[in-house]
C-alpha cells in the first residue's frame, strides 16, 4: 500500500506552521504505511541554517560530528542532532564536502540525505511516534514531505523507508512497485552508479538524479522514468525548486492534488487534505496516467 | 447539464424524509459504530456529520433507509448498497457504491477511481465527474455521471447503463459485454471491441429515463447530443487472430 503526503507553500506566511500542516496530513495516511516513515523538509533555518551544508546519516557514531570537524579544512564547527535512527550534520562547508568527510569518518554509517535547504529523517516505527521522534510539528519551511511505508520489497528497516534522497536537496518517495528494477539497477551499476540498499524505489531515485545531472528538468526526468521502468507507482519528487507528481499510464496507485492560491498539496487520499487551511476552495483532482506535473517555487 | 438545484434537492428530501432522523457525528463516533446502526436501523433516516474522508461509510446497508452524508467520504462509501439512498454532499474516494445490488448513491461532488465497480442494480448518480475505470465490470447497475468519466471507464462492462454528460477518457468500454453506454462529448480512444452505434428511439427513450431518474435535464435538445456505444461482440470468444488486439 504505502502513503504519500506533500506540501509545498506559495504563502510564506504559512511558512512557520509547515510541521503542524505536515503532522495533520500524515495522521490522514498513517494506516496506509503503518511500518516505517520518512520525512523531508525544505527550508528549515533551525535544521538547515543558511550558509551550511546539511547531511543525514544512518548508524552514525556518537562522535561523529567530532572526527567529521577533524577532517574538514579549517576545522569548522559541526553540529550533529539526533531524532530516533536520523543524525543531521550541519556545517559551513560545502555540501559535498560534508558528505565525503562523513563517509570518510564511519564508513558504516549511511548518508540518506544532503543538501543546502534539505533535511530528512528515516525510521522503522508507527508514523504517529516517529512524527513525535522526529519533531515534525515544530518544522518551519517553505516545503515538506512524508511517506508511510507497507514493505513489499525489501526489508523493514530504515534503510528501506523513503524518501530516497541521492542527489543534492533532492528526494523521491514511491507507492507501488518497479517490476524491472534490478535490470535497470543493473544497467546503472554500469555506468558507475553506487546502490545503498535492494529497494526498488532507490533504482527510480538514482534514475531520476542521473537524468537530472545529465540536464533535463524534472518533467523530462520523470518522462523518462516512465519510458524505462516496468510497474506501478505514484512518484513524488522534489528538488531544491520543484515539486513534481507523476503516476504510471495504469494508474492504480491513488494520488489526490489539491491546489489553492497559497499552497500545493498532494497525498494518497483526500483524507489527509481535509484539514489544510482553504480546502474547500481549492481545486482538487486526481493527476491523469502518465502525465507529469511539476511546480516551481 | 443542470443538477438539481441545492434547494430542490433539500425541497425533495425533506417531503421524503421522516420527522425522525438521526445524526451522527464522525468527529466523535466511529464509523463502525455508524454502520452497526445502519445495518440494524432503528431510524428511517440519518445524517452523517465530519465524515472527514473516512472510508467504508454507510457500507452494507440493506434496508430501505435514507442517509446523507454532510461532506467527502472516502472509500468504499455506500459499497454492497441494497435497498437505501445514499446521498454524499461532497466528494467519494475510491470505489463508491462498489458492487451496489438496488437503491441509489448520489455523490453531489467527483467521484474517485472505480465508481459502481461491478455494480448489479440499482442507480449511481455523480453529479460532478468520475476519476479512471468508472462502471469498471458493471453487471446491471445503472451509472449517470453530470460532468466527465476518467480512462479505462466501462473496462469489461456486462451489464446496465452508463449515462456521461461529458466527455469519455481513453479506452472506453475496453472488452465490453452488454452494457450500455451513453456520452454526450467527446471519447476518446475506444476500448478494444468497443463500437458506437446506432441510436435509435428506444435508446433516447432510455436515456431519457436514466436522465430523468439522475434528475439531470432530458429534454429533446440534450438527448440529439449523445451518442451510443457497446459491444461489437467481437472477442466474446478468444481466438487466435485476436492476440494482436489484447
Amino acid at each position: 500500500m504505502c502513503g504519500i503526503i506533500g506540501l509545498h507553500l506559495r504563502d510564506p506566511a504559512l511558512h512557520p506552521v509547515l510541521g503542524r500542516l505536515l503532522d495533520d496530513m500524515l495522521g490522514g495516511v498513517a494506516e496506509r504505511g503503518p511500518d516505517s516513515v520518512g520525512i523531508a523538509v525544505y527550508g528549515d533555518e533551525e535544521r538547515t541554517p543558511p550558509g551550511h551544508a546539511a547531511v543525514s546519516v544512518l548508524r552514525a557514531p556518537g562522535d561523529l560530528a567530532a572526527t567529521v570537524g577533524g577532517l574538514l579544512p579549517g576545522a569548522p564547527a559541526v553540529c550533529a542532532q539526533a531524532a530516533g535512527d536520523t543524525t543531521v550534520l550541519t556545517a559551513p562547508v560545502a555540501v559535498d564536502a560534508l558528505v565525503a568527510a562523513v563517509s570518510a569518518a564511519a564508513p558504516d554509517a549511511l548518508v540518506v540525505g544532503s543538501g543546502t535547504d534539505l533535511v530528512v529523517y528515516k525510521g522503522a516505527g508507527h508514523p504517529r511516534d516517529l512524527a513525535r521522534t522526529y519533531g515534525l510539528r515544530d518544522v518551519t519551511g517553505w516545503q515538506g514531505l512524508a511517506h508511510t511505508r507497507m514493505a513489499t520489497e525489501s526489508a523493514i528497516n530504515p534503510e528501506g523507508c523513503h524518501p530516497y534522497s541521492v542527489g543534492a536537496d533532492q528526494c523521491l518517495v514511491h507507492n507501488g512497485s518497479f517490476s524491472n528494477h534490478a535490470t535497470v539497477r543493473r544497467e546503472l551499476q554500469r555506468r558507475g552508479t553506487a546502490f545503498d540498499s535492494e529497494n526498488d524505489s532507490e533504482v527510480g531515485a538514482r534514475f531520476v538524479a542521473a537524468c537530472l545531472a545529465e540536464g533535463d528538468d524534472l518533467e523530462k526526468a520523470l518522462l523518462r522514468l516512465g519510458e524505462t521502468f516496468d510497474g506501478f507507482y505514484t512518484l513524488l519528487v522534489t528538488t531544491a525548486d520543484g515539486f513534481a507528481v507523476v503516476r504510471d499510464e495504469i494508474a492504480c496507485k491513488p494520488a489526490v492534488i489539491a491546489e489553492h492560491p497559497r499552497w500545493v498539496a498532494m497525498a494518497s487520499e483526500f483524507r489527509a487534505l481535509a484539514d489544510l487551511p482553504g480546502i474547500d476552495e481549492a481545486r482538487i483532482f486526481e493527476p491523469d496516467p502518465g502525465r507529469v506535473y511539476t511546480w516551481q517555487r | 447539464m443542470a443538477a438539481l438545484s441545492r434547494a430542490e434537492a433539500e425541497a425533495r428530501e425533506t417531503a421524503t424524509s421522516t420527522a425522525h432522523t438521526v445524526t451522527v457525528d464522525l468527529a466523535t463516533a466511529t464509523v463502525r459504530s455508524l454502520n452497526a446502526e445502519l445495518h440494524r436501523p432503528t431510524a428511517t433516516s440519518y445524517e452523517v456529520l465530519h465524515p472527514h474522508g473516512a472510508h467504508s461509510i454507510a457500507a452494507g446497508v440493506h434496508d430501505e433507509i435514507d442517509v446523507h452524508v454532510r461532506g467527502h467520504a472516502g472509500y468504499f462509501c455506500a459499497g454492497m448498497n441494497q435497498l437505501a439512498h445514499v446521498v454524499v454532499d461532497g466528494s467519494a474516494g475510491n470505489g463508491v457504491a462498489e458492487n451496489m445490488m438496488s437503491g441509489t448513491v448520489r455523490v453531489r461532488g467527483d467521484a474517485s477511481q472505480s465508481a459502481g465497480a461491478t455494480g448489479r442494480g440499482g442507480l449511481l448518480v455523480v453529479e460532478g465527474s468520475a476519476s479512471m475505470r468508472c462502471g469498471i465490470s458493471m453487471k446491471g447497475i445503472d451509472i449517470v455521471v453530470g460532468g466527465s468519466v476518467g480512462p479505462m471507464s466501462a473496462f469489461m462492462a456486462q451489464a446496465g447503463r452508463m449515462v456521461v454528460c461529458g466527455d469519455a477518457g481513453d479506452g472506453l468500454g475496453d472488452s465490453i459485454y452488454e452494457a450500455r453506454l451513453y456520452v454526450r462529448g467527446s471519447v476518446g480512444a475506444l476500448g478494444a471491441d468497443c463500437v458506437e452505434k446506432e441510436m435509435r428511439d428506444e435508446h433516447r427513450a432510455e436515456l431519457a429515463e436514466l436522465l430523468a431518474a439522475a434528475g439531470f435535464e432530458h429534454g429533446d435538445q440534450q438527448l440529439r447530443e449523445f451518442r451510443r456505444y457497446g459491444s461489437a461482440r467481437g472477442l466474446y470468444h478468444f481466438t487466435s487472430e485476436h492476440s494482436g488486439t489484447y
